[in-house]
């Protein structure tokens, strides 16, 4: 029954059960032909109301947003909506924040992807053998999973709080340092510190994710590495990492684009703030639309569309290897 | 197995792990405590970890001097509507995409796929222009038909991968006894997909009782706020005042934990079998 493997090995069964799945069906074929237009009209009835929702409210007005980059439009003045060419893009580039914002946004993915992703694993490899407490334990490090990703920043805006925050008293009381900090007025401590709430709040992603994958590492395979004397680092590197190397490179892409894309948690902390040192592309692009230059902000959210997609490249290169090699 | 586990191997592990949990819930003890001290205390040195008096006084505030049932409520009302409406919405688009063959299918998947990777501000002003020419600007429908376009595409991808999860024989066995196509969906398929939908369901609403940026746009007066909006109007105020801020931070918080932890293995399922797949 190729159904009912399935479940056992996800994606190599399923893509070789639907390549044979309509003739499998059981049907003799003349039924099956008879019910072809029926069919289609419920595959269309059936995407129908998806398809509109989506189209209306976020395609049109992503498409409509993307022409607006090469036009003037500023919501303080809309009698002036003439196209500028690359005028919007130019005023990007050269703008003396543009520097900052290229730079902050390396340090946000890379500062928080890595320590996500040691920890993220280091958790699973340790919750993958069965303790007491272990469901608990995995519930309440899932937790901040639950929370909006801009109450994590006002939460950790009041934990890096300069005179009353824990953080400095903490670490005054740990003798780390002698006097408070101003966390959040120092472009760098800022950087730094929302780049700690944001690894606290995205190594639960790696660890449910790597968790799944080791999960579906056959025993046998640790037991053949036991029986050639393999030791734990060797286990782990020669069994283990190759095994889900394909759900760590995928995990990780799909996690780069999206922090990329994640301005909620600086939002919420630091506003972009001091004097507009904090930004990423991403919140810079929320100041300028809500200065009402949609002109402006179209074409920043355009640069951000081109770079996504080499990303995004690597994320299909990535999964067409899963699906060739891995069976 | 994994191989045995030396002493020192389960040391480094649980002092490991014991870390990380105080690194985790510390954040959320913090903000709890601080939400309980009386107003006053809270910016008391030396810093209380714990209250000297528990004081419910922060979240009488909220409801009293800020219009936060008002805020809950509208939160409430959008994120139930949008939410059941996008699961519905996904249960069609889902079961299609996971049991029939067809051209466009992968184009379909793919759209859904850019809609996850292309950042949503960038069709702020446009929507913003869009829902004045349908005069659903500062209106909660208008920001729950939104909310329903932006949950669909993972909604879909994920029920996907719980339809996937059941086999075939399931309905054609069904369909053997006689029962339709759509009689073998809804009165044998669904059922025992119940879980996966309420998944689904409790993971659209959690993402928009939490969406800020949207709502922030598509709403400005009072009446129409939900919670994200109203803790932005705080933050925005010259000084935050963290005694309101905390509580009103607990309670947003503690519902959605409420909701995950419920249904946190459900979604787990759904996560890791919908998102990598792409």
């Amino acid at each position: 029954m190729p159904a009912a493997s399935a479940t056992t090995e996800p994606t190599a069964e399923r893509t070789s059960r639907k390549r044979g799945a309509p003739p499998a069906r059981g049907a003799a074929p003349g039924r099956r032909r008879q019910f072809t237009t029926r069919r289609g009209l419920l595959i269309a009835a059936f995407m129908a109301p998806a398809a509109v929702f989506v189209a209306v409210f976020t395609y049109y007005p992503m498409l409509a947003g993307s022409q607006m980059a090469f036009r003037n439009w500023k919501m303080t003045d809309l009698t002036d909506t003439s196209w500028v060419g690359l005028k919007n893009f130019r005023d990007i580039v050269t703008d003396p924040t543009w520097g900052t914002v290229l730079g902050n946004t390396a340090v946000w993915v890379l500062g928080s992807i890595v320590p996500q992703l040691v920890i993220g694993f280091a958790l699973a490899l340790w919750l993958r053998r069965r303790f007491r407490f272990r469901g608990v334990y995995q519930a309440l490090v899932f937790f901040p999973w639950a929370i909006s990703g801009f109450l994590i920043g006002i939460l950790f805006r009041w934990l890096f709080n300069s005179e009353f925050g824990v953080v400095n008293d903490l670490l005054q009381k740990a003798g780390l340092i002698d006097e408070p900090v101003a966390w959040l007025a120092d472009p760098h401590k800022a950087m730094a510190a929302v780049t700690i709430a944001n690894i606290w709040y995205g190594v639960t992603f790696f660890a449910i994710m790597l968790l799944a994958a080791l999960q579906s590492i056959p025993d046998e395979l640790y037991e053949a590495a036991a029986l050639d004397g393999a030791g734990k680092v060797r286990t782990l590197f020669q069994v283990t990492i190759p095994y889900i190397r394909v759900t760590l490179v995928l995990t990780v892409l799909l996690r780069v684009i999206w922090i990329f894309n994640f301005p909620d948690l600086i939002f919420g902390m630091t506003g972009g703030g001091p004097n507009n040192q904090t930004h990423i592309v991403t919140t810079w692009m929320i100041k300028i639309t809500q200065q009402g230059d949609y002109g402006r902000a179209s074409a920043l959210g355009l640069i951000v569309v081109a770079m996504l997609l080499v990303f995004a490249l690597f994320v299909l290169l990535a999964t067409r290897e899963k699906r060739g090699t891995k069976a | 197995m994994i191989g045995k586990e030396t002493a020192a191997g389960r040391a480094t592990k649980f002092t490991f792990l014991g870390l990380w949990l105080v690194f985790t819930v510390f954040p959320l003890y913090w903000i709890t405590v601080t939400s309980l001290k009386r107003p006053g205390d809270i910016f008391a040195f030396p810093i209380a970890y714990w209250p000297e008096r528990i004081s419910l006084e922060n979240y009488r505030g909220l409801f009293g001097k800020a219009d936060f049932g008002v805020y809950l409520t509208n939160s409430l009302i959008v994120a139930t509507v949008a939410g059941a409406a996008a699961t519905a919405i996904s249960m069609l688009s889902a079961y299609v995409l996971a049991r029939f063959e067809f051209r466009t299918k992968s184009a379909l998947l793919m759209a859904a796929l850019v809609t996850q990777m292309i950042p949503a501000f960038i069709a702020l002003g446009p929507l913003y222009l869009l829902m004045t020419d349908l005069r659903l600007v500062d209106n909660r429908l208008g920001l729950i038909l939104v909310y329903i376009a932006v949950c669909i595409p993972f909604c879909t991808v994920m029920l996907r991968g719980f339809y996937e999860n059941i086999p075939d024989a399931l309905e054609e066995a069904a369909m053997i006894d006689g029962l339709s196509r759509l009689g073998a969906l809804f009165r044998v398929l669904l059922p025992v997909m119940r879980p996966g939908i309420l998944a689904a369901f409790i993971f659209n609403f959690v993402n928009c009782w939490n969406e800020l940026f949207l709502a922030v746009t598509l709403t400005n007066s009072d009446g129409n706020k939900t919670i994200p909006t109203a803790l932005n109007g705080f933050i925005s105020s010259f000084n935050i005042d963290w005694g309101s801020m905390s509580a009103a931070a607990v309670l947003t918080i503690l519902p959605t934990m409420a909701l995950f932890a419920f249904a946190s293995r459900h979604i787990v399922q759904g996560l890791t079998s919908g998102a990598v797949k792409g």
